[in-house]
């Protein structure tokens, strides 16, 4: 990296004399630059925990959402406007306005959010529509075997076995934090899977359809894992949530 | 911003400029300026939640970092080769050795005494190291969290963390460094132009042997000029 110009480049009288200091200095970094690598995560967990949220928040990948939209927009419908749709192999398709969402048995949950690449939002409040409630008001046909999401931004898709749908920990998110879910969050509605990385958790949620297979998602014909389970997936090992 | 008008120089006349940035060196100034913010903006776009929901598209923004950022040390190899990236290694060994000098101006920091420095002072030679140890850690940290496959979980949080207080500190440093820029105009000026006035390398950079006149192609084999003493203990003309 470092080059002694030779005679001809600099006249004799300015042959940089002195100590190298410049070449300590970049050693010195990459050095502390490998201890941050080692040591870095687990001292700013330990930082995150012992200050508030706040203070957390504004230090780098500190404890709060990142916001991740694939299109060029921020998706935007209004509740009176929003309209969550179940088709494919269901005896009776339905068309769910929210109020009609807000109307079924809610459920709440309290975890973590986890993103795959690797920041996480402990402790999440979230309220909303079991899916599997909703899979069983419109009847699932048989040699169902999977549902496919789709999102009013247009193009974001993801995907859940029906197995993996019915669990309890899987539900319509209609209010996050104690509130509505702001555009930024996915709202009005969107899903939270709470056992799986947040990219399942579709934003924007306005479609499911139930298939006779899985059809892999925005992000899974992109290179991540299907089966998003935290911590056994994505080669990550993070917790596993809730 | 950059220009001014003709008659600031008036009382510099042409023959009272020296070289002070070679057109190589300035050329690799304005493109590395030029990848770093871009690198900046699209950081922004992917980090900070209002930027990142306003522009979105995360694909694309994610690959114009990546790329961007790779082509910061792959621009800096390529133009400091060769005849061509000669003016450039020549500064970058000025900037890598300290004498007592660089010490002396460091412990002086906000005391107002006066102690000569050469082409460079103990401040730019410490934000050269730094930038360039940062430019080595991000680019070895992005490989990791861009291309994570192959690497272990531990590294790739690890270069997360590393990535991030790195830029940070970098992003404070070239904001230091703009501000110091924007501050002394003559300075900016010459990183177009060049040139800078024999009165301003007096003042900033006494022990700083002057060069010629920039003329083209010279730079490597420069006429004797007036020699400004030897390097070691010369006190300012002023």
């Amino acid at each position: 990296m470092q080059t002694v110009p030779d005679e001809r480049a600099t006249p004799a009288e300015e042959q940089p004399a002195g100590t190298p200091v410049g070449r300590r200095v970049i050693l010195s970094m990459l050095g502390l630059g490998a201890l941050g690598l080692v040591a870095g995560p687990r001292l700013q967990d330990a930082f995150a925990s012992s200050v508030s949220s706040d203070l957390a928040s504004l230090l780098p990948s500190g404890g709060r959402f990142r916001i991740y939209t694939v299109v060029g927009f921020l998706p935007e419908r209004s509740k009176d406007a929003y309209r969550l749709t179940v088709t494919g192999m269901v005896d009776r398709p339905l068309e769910l306005t929210y109020a009609a969402l807000t109307e079924m048995t809610p459920t709440s949950i309290t975890a973590d959010f986890q993103c795959v690449t690797g920041w996480r939002v402990p402790d999440v409040p979230w309220v909303g529509v079991r899916l599997a409630d909703i899979l069983d008001a419109a009847g699932v046909k048989q040699g169902a075997k999977a549902l496919r999401f789709t999102s009013f931004d247009g193009v974001y898709t993801e995907s859940l076995t029906l197995d993996q749908a019915r669990r309890n920990d899987v539900i319509v998110a209609y209010s996050m934090e104690g509130g509505d879910i702001s555009s930024p969050h996915g709202g009005p509605v969107r899903l939270y899977v709470a056992p799986m990385y947040g990219y399942k958790s579709i934003k924007w949620l306005d479609g499911i359809e139930v298939t006779d297979a899985v059809q892999p998602g925005y992000w899974e014909v992109r290179g991540y894992d299907v089966d998003a389970w935290v911590g056994a997936s994505n080669r990550r090992s993070d917790a596993p949530i809730a | 911003m950059l220009r001014s008008p003709e008659g600031a120089h008036a009382s510099t006349p042409r023959g009272d400029l020296v070289s002070r940035f070679h057109l190589s060196e300035r050329l690799l100034h304005w493109v590395i300026a030029l990848l770093f913010g871009i690198c900046m903006v699209t950081a922004a776009a992917l980090y900070f939640d209002p930027f990142a929901a306003l522009v979105g598209r995360r694909e694309t923004v994610k690959a114009l970092h990546v790329y961007a950022g790779l082509a910061i040390p792959a621009v800096l190899v390529a133009m400091s080769a060769g005849r061509w990236g000669r003016p450039f290694r020549d500064d970058a060994a000025r900037l890598n050795r300290w004498t007592h000098h660089d010490r002396r101006w460091l412990r002086r920091l906000g005391r107002d005494s006066f102690v000569p420095q050469g082409k460079f002072n103990a401040g730019q030679k410490l934000n050269a190291a730094f930038t360039a140890g940062a430019i080595v850690l991000l680019v070895a940290t992005g490989v990791v969290m861009r291309w994570f496959d192959p690497f272990p979980l531990w590294m790739r949080t690890g270069s997360t963390f590393v990535h991030d207080w790195t830029a940070f500190a970098l992003l404070f440093t070239i904001a230091g460094h703009m501000r110091y820029a924007f501050r002394d105009p003559d300075a900016l000026r010459s990183m177009v132009r060049g040139t800078i006035s024999r009165e301003w390398a007096a003042r900033h950079a006494a022990l700083w042997h002057l060069p010629p006149l920039e003329h083209r192609g010279t730079h490597g084999h420069p006429s004797p000029g007036p020699a400004r003493g030897d390097d070691s203990d010369v006190e300012p003309s002023r």
